[in-house]
């Protein structure tokens, strides 16, 4: 019977591929609410499957379709890693279906364009050969390019849109050209994993990939349509974005350097991967301190995890190439523990800015606050996401950043000294990255949630309607049950681990916590907890003995001035500290450096009666070192066909026999030899 | 038989701490008092104060939140979690398989976290300011920190506290310069974390020079005390922390390697835990009274010195041992 069910996981993956890719079209005949219902009920039904198949661990199976290119069929196939990303991705499908059911007036192709996105992500899972691939990596793109420009009448969403399409095109390009070097003996992932390429073809494939999918998951230094994009985006799918569709892209660069690329590489494959990823974990976490709108934040916040996560892949990478098994498992584990961590706190903390966008009319940090009051369910999940976020035990967000600490150190053993000095700055800087990530989530729980609001949309606000609720809390009960029982979660991660680097955590993960080697201590999330209750209760039954009970409620002291006027209920909302002044003493001491962080004081003269005005300017190195030169060369080079174009008529003949003369002599030339 | 004496033996060794913490503030400030030629507040003022405060009603401003009101014993229970998992005269406690000083520091996080929530909560321009500055300053100590553990994992091949005192105390250590290095650091990240000068003046409610007390300035009666002992608590853990790592010496053996609990061994570690306590007390309010606070701009340099002291002692090891 249990044989029945695994055998049927594929086939039913598949129809629930189908079917959402169906709901395309027909959703301009059913309507929005109503093609968003039938996803969420795919995804789910997608999750249950996907679940069944990677607790009973029948891999892998594949099934060929009569579909694809002339005189070609696809080959689907699902093995370990494939659906543990999968899960992922039909869990925050469902969520972000559920929560888009909350009827703020999307736009027919919104709608439409949702499952579509989810259809294609699951092909790019699902993929097991070549077309599929780059077919569905494409189709991610384009999918996701419609939803992000759906407030296009914006020049801000306009301006992300273009990045975007620019980058996906880019990422693309590169995959094509990864996947055409691996693929000279036939297309199918099985004749790939037969001849794996020589050494100099896998070093291009490595570039290849870590600029096409790296930048696509949002790496250092092609982060940096990530944070406009994401937050230009309507909630559910910026959800999405970022919990799902940066860890398809990393499943992507998974496949292509750890399965594709050979068995085994040398160690030093790892170091691109870790460099990587730890500035891109630095640079983003940073950014999120310095940005003022919430789902930018958040969306920076991604680009820091994600960076984590690559850390993550790269001591795996080098503990496989040279050969230290118990490293490669540890970290291998740390690296998905983390993906399904991140994927679910992060679309959790994307639908509840969701929240925060309608129900207080803003995005905008200094146009928040007091939100707590108003919005009470979406205040604690948000607080639970923050929590992980903030990676603080026994949180989602810990467990794996505690494996990756471990991993981090654990690598010291793999090379000489130049690769222990690096491991050993490398823990400083994941110790920066999650210390500002902390720092983060403090910003953005204290200002958006905390104080008294900024804004009469901020005092008015309403909490979220029926679906978007109930997606949050289901959401927030999943991410706590991934911080209590990371074991677990991790066990579900076997197939995938023992695929990537031939071994698995098994032995050291449990119900009650994880441990490094077996046998060793650890880190049980059950204990850490039971701790912390029993000392809330001791501390709550000595209160309650020996303190005087009760509490009495007065105005906020304000320094002497008078209560607050009749207008101004909560008193003058700029005398509190906001996110800017949050941030200032980051912003003087990292941001000068790191971020070209400019604070500039437009001071009236006496007399004037304006106002005194700070203006604050940042921008990302990436777009000084690299986006702007890029552009200024383009300039040029079209200034330069430019000139072409305006040419008289004798200057465009002499021009063209110019270039025919050129042609014929080397045509001759290269008859000659 | 043995899980009940082990639970026992927690819930002893938490209350333990607890008591003796605020005890240590008040040594602290009764040294600083004496070097400076005053006559000083008596041990026990801290215990006073905290009695006191819980024998008034608190006042809350009235656009607080629920989180105002809980942060404290939030704050309080992580800080007696951390407490519960630091080993003070015995090692092989209950919770020693969990000790471990990534979660240690996650924990301190926790209450850190809360404090700065809270004082954003209160609306106004200090609880702001102070919760802006702690954070950044964490931001500093955090890497400067797991330096120090990554030095300690290397030496003893765990992060976790109980296997690293087990081996300091056999002394297959030795003497080594990369523990100097790193005690240096840990003291510095120790005075950071517990607002300590020269980073933060415990006694001052001067504005432009608080940084713990302007996030909790909102608060007064039972919410205050429960602050008050988680600050004191919180000096005492990082204390025990430092003293389990580099000299922990005198502590009981773990039951298994005597055969039984043996009350001798207990004694004489309560014994030498108090001295090393109280010697440690009189050291801060030594290095207190001789230093000026430093401006809050140039707390990162004083951690930027930490975190280069944990770098060196780590590389100081790769040099010299040749790991491989």
């Amino acid at each position: 019977m249990s044989d029945l069910v695994l055998s049927a996981a594929l086939p039913g993956l598949t129809c629930v591929m189908a079917m959402l890719t169906a709901a395309v079209p027909v959703t301009f005949a059913i309507g929005a609410r109503l093609t968003f219902a039938s996803s969420f009920v795919l995804c789910a039904a997608g999750a249950v499957i996907d679940l069944t198949a990677l607790i009973g661990g029948a891999f892998p199976a594949s099934i060929t379709l009569p579909l694809g290119l002339a005189g070609q069929s696809t080959v689907l196939s699902l093995d370990g890693v494939s659906a543990v990303f999968l899960l992922l991705v039909l869990l925050s499908g469902a969520a972000a279906s559920l929560a888009a059911r909350d009827d703020h007036g999307h736009p027919m192709a919104t709608a439409a364009a949702l499952p579509g996105f989810i259809a294609a992500m699951m092909l790019t899972l699902l993929a097991a050969d070549a077309f599929a691939l780059v077919a569905g990596f494409e189709a991610m793109s384009l999918a996701s390019f419609i939803l992000v420009v759906t407030n296009h009448r914006d020049d801000s969403v306009q301006a992300a849109g273009r990045l975007y399409i620019g980058m996906a095109a880019w990422s693309g390009l590169c995959l094509i050209a990864a996947v055409a070097l691996l693929a000279p003996h036939g297309a199918g992932f099985a004749a790939m994993r037969a001849a794996p390429p020589e050494i100099w073809r896998a070093s291009v494939i490595l570039a290849l990939a870590l600029l096409g999918p790296g930048s696509k998951a949002g790496l250092v230094p092609l982060h940096i349509w990530l944070p406009a994009a994401h937050a230009s985006a309507p909630a559910p799918v910026s959800a999405l974005m970022s919990g799902a569709m940066t860890k398809v892209a990393l499943y992507v660069l998974i496949r292509l350097v750890f399965d594709l690329a050979g068995p085994a590489q040398p160690s030093w494959w790892g170091v691109p991967f870790i460099m990587l990823g730890a500035m891109s974990a630095v640079l983003g976490a940073l950014r999120a301190n310095m940005e003022t709108d919430i789902k930018t934040i958040l969306a920076c916040s991604t680009i820091e995890n994600v960076g984590l996560i690559t850390v993550g892949l790269g001591i795996a990478l080098a503990a496989r190439g040279a050969d230290v098994p118990p490293l490669a498992g540890l970290a291998m584990g740390a690296a998905l523990l983390h993906v399904l961590a991140h994927g679910g706190f992060k679309t959790l903390m994307f639908l509840a800015a969701g929240a925060v966008q309608y129900g207080a009319g803003s995005r905008a940090l200094q146009r928040l606050g007091g939100l707590i009051h108003r919005m009470p369910i979406t205040a604690g999940v948000m607080l639970l996401a923050a929590a992980s976020l903030a990676g603080l035990p026994p949180s989602a967000g810990f467990a794996s950043e505690w494996m990756l600490f471990q991993s981090v150190l654990g690598a010291v053993r793999l090379g000489g000294l130049a690769f222990q000095v690096m491991a050993c700055v490398l823990a400083a800087l994941m110790a920066l990255a999650t210390a500002l990530a902390a720092a983060a989530a403090v910003r953005l729980i204290g200002v958006v949630l905390l104080g008294r609001p900024r804004s009469p949309g901020a005092a008015e606000a309403h909490e979220a309607g029926p679906p978007l609720r109930w997606a949050m809390l289901l959401g927030g009960l999943g991410v706590v049950l991934v911080g209590l029982f990371p074991g677990i979660v991790l066990s579900l991660t076997r197939a995938a681990t023992s695929t990537l680097v031939h071994t698995t955590m098994s032995d050291r993960a449990g119900l009650f916590g994880i441990t490094t080697a077996s046998e060793a201590p650890g880190y049980a999330p059950l204990f850490i907890l039971a701790l912390l209750v029993g000392a809330a209760l001791l501390i709550g039954t000595i209160m309650r003995a020996r303190a005087v009970q009760g509490h009495r409620a007065a105005p906020l002291w304000g320094c002497g001035f008078d209560a607050s006027p009749e207008w101004q209920p909560h008193g003058d909302p700029l005398a509190q500290y906001g996110g800017s002044s949050f941030a200032q003493p980051l912003r003087r001491v990292l941001g000068h450096s790191l971020l070209a962080a400019r604070e500039s004081v437009d001071m009236p003269s006496p007399g004037e009666t304006r106002a005194a005005q700070l203006s604050i300017s940042l921008q990302d190195p990436t777009q000084t070192f690299l986006f702007s030169p890029v552009g200024t060369v383009r300039e040029f080079l079209s200034g330069l066909t430019d000139r072409l174009h305006f040419l008289p008529v004798r200057q465009v003949l002499t021009l063209m026999a110019a270039v025919l003369i050129g042609l014929l002599l080397y045509i001759a030339v290269v008859e000659q030899l | 038989m043995s899980a009940i004496a082990g639970a026992i033996a927690l819930l002893f060794h938490i209350l333990l701490m607890l008591a003796t913490a605020p005890l240590l503030v008040g040594l602290a400030r009764l040294a600083k008092a004496r070097l400076v030629a005053r006559q000083g507040p008596p041990l026990l003022q801290p215990w006073r104060d905290i009695a006191r405060l819980l024998r008034k009603q608190p006042v809350v401003a009235d656009s607080t939140s629920w989180l105002f009101r809980t942060a404290p014993t939030i704050c309080l229970a992580a800080t007696i979690a951390a407490a519960a998992l630091v080993p003070s005269c015995a090692l092989g406690m209950v919770g020693g398989a969990e000790a471990d000083l990534i979660v240690l520091a996650g924990l301190l996080g926790i209450s850190r976290a809360v404090l700065a929530l809270a004082g954003m909560d209160s609306g106004t321009s200090f609880g702001g300011i102070g919760a802006s500055r702690e954070m950044t300053f964490a931001v500093f100590a955090e890497p400067a920190l797991v330096l120090v553990i990554f030095t300690l994992a290397l030496l003893t091949g765990s992060t976790n506290l109980d296997a690293i005192s087990g081996i300091t105390i056999s002394g297959a250590l030795g003497l080594r310069i990369s523990m100097a290095m790193a005690l240096v650091a840990a003291c510095l990240v120790a005075i950071a974390e517990c607002g300590r000068i020269p980073v933060d003046n415990p006694a001052t409610h001067l504005e432009l020079t608080m940084v713990h007390e302007a996030m909790v300035l909102e608060y007064s009666g039972r919410h205050l005390a429960m602050i008050e002992l988680a600050g004191a608590l919180r000096l005492l853990v990082w204390f025990s922390l430092i003293v389990a790592i580099f000299v922990p010496f005198g502590m009981s053996p773990r039951p298994a390697d005597t055969g039984a609990l043996l009350l001798g061994f207990w004694l004489l570690g309560l014994i030498a835990w108090t001295l090393k306590m109280s010697i440690l007390s009189l050291a801060l309010a030594a290095f207190e009274t001789s230093r000026a606070k430093l401006r809050v701009f140039r707390v990162p340099e004083l951690l930027g010195m930490a975190l280069l002291l944990g770098l060196l002692a780590a590389i100081l090891l790769f040099v010299s041992q040749g790991f491989a």
